[in-house]
């Protein structure tokens, strides 16, 4: 009992230092878990995606369409349960900086096969029977104040002109990974459109949704697909829907590489200033270690003061660190809004924090117990802080 | 009577290693500082380099990106006879009609594709970006299904050598140069021939048409007249703003990175700073009565001690930058969230940046040392004499 109330008295005995210490941990801690928590955001989309879903895209890039008719032969490959559409709209509510994902998708079906957006099924119906109907997510909703009834005006990059709809449904997630800052409406409603302006732009599909009987099978299924619009004009790529959605991040690889890298740079600084700290501290009581000894304490208990001393300044800091860590992510996931649709501080995060701060603890101290374990008690007596 | 400039130099010369600690850790915070800011330098001047003054660019209204954008050919042939564009010495209209697709390539260590822009040019398409050279090989034959590549596209890519041949929209496509576009946008992309990537991709509409004027001048006119013509109504932006554009969102992002990364490691350094500075000032007690006693006034001191946190912060803030300056001969190469495609830039070294990083570190060093200072300076004569 007595050892635990020693550290702590030797934490608060250079109250200065081991405030700016803490302080300087804190500031690790919570940056470490935010660029964390900004890592694991780009991979929100890949989280949310399902096993037995896959998604076919046009074989050159995603820019390119494919003719809706595919979707019959689709339909005919053996282990695919159903089809539907999803086509990229690109659109601007108002301004730029207010950017949302917008899908024109099959009303029919599309939200068969996403289970994981919850509705009334009233909801569901008005937004199929109405061909200017839109859903919308939770979240964004919420973000510009949308009720059920409400005209959303959508000018289009991708489809010329400005596209009113009414929002007919707005639907929940099912669990954390799942999305709902991104606003679907009907396929065919711009394909009409198309259809009196653009002909030759009409039927055509950016990619098909695929779900499938038996997820183990995917990858046969996938092959089978494109096997089927092998040397046609417009051939697939066919690929589950998880990977799908780390190809987007894949071509972001060299900055989230970055975000990683720079993540653990902070953590070696700070430590960096921990162990110098602790370093200094030992030094200056190095007089007092050697009276510990030649009082009769063993080394070992020596060295356990000054991990103890570490470990409990690194546990301080750790702490308040990954309690500040919360309101922070909250505050950046509403400034962020646009460009993470999931800004949450994940479990693992918070280990991890955990684990860097006693690590910076352990590390720091390591050295100068070593030290301060072997000095002889002569010249420890002797020595002159 | 002030503190002599050699005493505050030799004390942190004495400590050496506690000196080059905490200078150290500073450097790594101007490092940080300065590659944040360099790689947005080097952002801004690819996007600034791919558009020329002269030129303008014209899109589909309401379309962001030569991607979105669609032009019908007798769009083209309208905006092409404009009076403000330039004529070329065989009286040709000084304009490239081009068309853009997005083609996914493999990177050097990848298994996924990443977009690669696809652009097919008129043969004045060249004349109008003086800064692309062909380097290597020769430039495509007009009519024919043969490309060249950028640099950056070449040095990250997979199967893009020359002789090499890229399969899509059912052709092959052969690689007969390299060309190097000054660290520009272009050097991101692959060129082939306009008409023949059209008929190949069954597309009847150009991208995008670009236009050299014949005077600077003659922007707002021409623009003016090209929205108003009912025939034509398309929007014309001035390249150089339109490809600024382009990489905002990017930008954004880097800057807000940066903010965030500096204000985070600046606070960490100070941190340090104030720790090593504390400590020098308690391991000088003695020092500090024997100077008093000697008749140094206390704001000598105290000007003494916030000069050595000065120089601390200057010495890593040298350091930082030198480092810092290694960075620009790596490319960085991401996908650019605005034209969904990959662009390649790399880290720029300006003066501004170097002020601004030393002006930076000064700081830190002299928020770090400016309380340990104040410390030392109200120190008691007789107390700090006999500590020692």
């Amino acid at each position: 009992m007595y050892y635990l109330k020693l550290i702590v008295k030797n934490v608060f005995r250079a109250k200065l230092r081991s405030s700016l210490t803490i302080i300087g941990l804190v500031i690790a801690i919570v940056a470490f878990g935010l660029l964390q928590t900004v890592v694991d955001a780009w991979f929100a989309g890949s989280n949310a995606s399902s096993a037995s879903r896959m998604v076919t895209r046009n074989a050159i890039s995603l820019v390119f369409p494919m003719p809706t008719y595919y979707r019959e032969r689709m339909r005919a490959v053996n282990g695919v349960k159903s089809v539907t559409l999803l086509n990229w709209f690109g659109g601007i509510y108002k301004e730029p900086k207010n950017f949302f994902p917008q899908f024109a998708v099959d009303h029919e079906n599309f939200f068969d096969l996403y289970s994981e957006f919850l509705m009334p099924d009233e909801q569901l119906l008005a937004f199929k029977r109405d061909r200017q109907g839109a859903a919308v997510g939770r979240k964004l909703a919420d973000e510009f104040g949308w009720k059920i009834g409400d005209t959303i005006p959508i000018r289009g990059t991708i489809f010329p002109g400005t596209w009113n709809f009414t929002l007919r449904a707005i639907f929940d997630a099912k669990d954390e990974t799942t999305v709902t800052r991104q606003m679907y409406f009907h396929w065919d409603y711009i394909n009409e459109y198309l259809k009196q302006k653009y002909p030759r732009r009409t039927d055509q599909i950016g990619t098909f949704v695929i779900e499938v009987n038996d997820p183990s099978r995917v990858a046969d299924i996938a092959k089978a697909i494109d096997a089927e619009f092998k040397n046609s004009l417009a051939e697939t790529l066919t690929e589950s829907e998880k990977s799908f959605q780390l190809g987007f991040i894949a071509q972001m690889e060299q900055i989230i590489l970055t975000i990683r890298i720079v993540s653990f740079v902070v953590i070696f600084i700070i430590m960096a200033v921990v162990a110098n700290t602790m370093a200094m501290t030992a030094r200056e009581r190095l007089t007092e270690y050697a009276t510990l000894k030649a009082l009769g304490f063993s080394p070992a208990f020596v060295a356990a003061l000054i991990f103890g001393e570490a470990i409990a300044l690194s546990l301080i800091g750790g702490g308040l660190g990954i309690l500040l860590t919360f309101p922070l992510a909250k505050a950046v996931g509403i400034i962020a809004a646009a460009v993470f649709a999931v800004f949450k501080v994940s479990q693992a995060t918070v280990l991890m924090q955990l684990a860097c701060a006693l690590v910076v603890g352990v590390a720091a101290a390591l050295v100068p117990s070593w030290r301060s374990a072997r000095i002889k008690i002569v010249d420890g007596l002797r020595h002159v802080g | 009577m002030k503190v002599p400039f050699s005493y505050v130099f030799r004390n942190l010369w004495t400590r050496k290693l506690t000196t080059a600690l905490t200078a150290g850790g500073m450097a790594l915070v101007a490092f940080v500082f300065a590659a944040v800011l360099m790689l947005d330098a080097g952002l801004n001047r690819t996007m600034v380099g791919t558009g020329s003054a002269e030129n303008v660019i014209f899109i589909r209204k309401g379309a962001e990106t030569e991607i979105q954008s669609g032009i019908t050919r007798d769009q083209a042939a309208l905006v092409e006879s404009q009076p403000q564009v330039a004529r070329g010495e065989d009286g040709k209209p000084m304009a490239s009609k081009e068309s853009l697709v997005l083609i996914s390539l493999t990177k050097s260590g990848q298994d996924k594709g990443s977009n690669i822009v696809t652009r097919g040019v008129s043969p004045m398409g060249f004349v109008l970006r003086p800064q692309v050279k062909i380097v290597e090989g020769r430039a495509f034959r007009p009519g024919s299904t043969e490309i060249v590549v950028g640099k950056s596209v070449h040095d990250e890519f997979d199967g893009v050598a020359i002789g090499q041949k890229l399969r899509f929209a059912q052709r092959d496509w052969v690689i007969v140069g390299t060309f190097d576009a000054g660290k520009s946008a272009f050097d991101s992309e692959v060129w082939g021939d306009v008409e023949q990537l059209m008929q190949s991709f069954r597309r009847t509409n150009y991208s995008s048409v670009i236009v050299k004027m014949s005077d600077v001048s003659g922007f707002e006119p021409l623009a003016k007249a090209v929205d108003e013509d009912i025939r034509i109504a398309l929007e014309g932006k001035r390249e150089r703003l339109f490809y600024e554009d382009q990489s905002r969102a990017l930008s954004t992002f880097i800057s807000f990175l940066g903010i965030f990364l500096s204000v985070i490691f600046s606070v960490g350094a100070m941190i340090g700073a104030a720790i090593t500075m504390y400590s020098s000032v308690a391991m000088r007690t003695g020092e500090i009565g024997t100077l008093r006693a000697l008749g140094f006034r206390q704001p000598s001191i105290l000007v003494a001690f916030l000069t050595e946190a000065l120089l601390l912060g200057l010495v890593g803030g040298l350091a930082g930058i030198a480092c810092a300056a290694f960075l620009q001969t790596i490319t960085i190469s991401t996908m650019n969230f605005q034209s969904f495609s990959q662009l390649a830039f790399s880290f720029l070294l300006t003066f501004k940046i170097v002020v601004q990083t030393l002006v930076f570190s000064l700081v830190m060093g002299f928020v770090g040392g400016f309380l340990p200072a104040v410390k030392a300076a109200r120190m008691k004569i007789v107390d700090s004499l006999r500590a020692a």
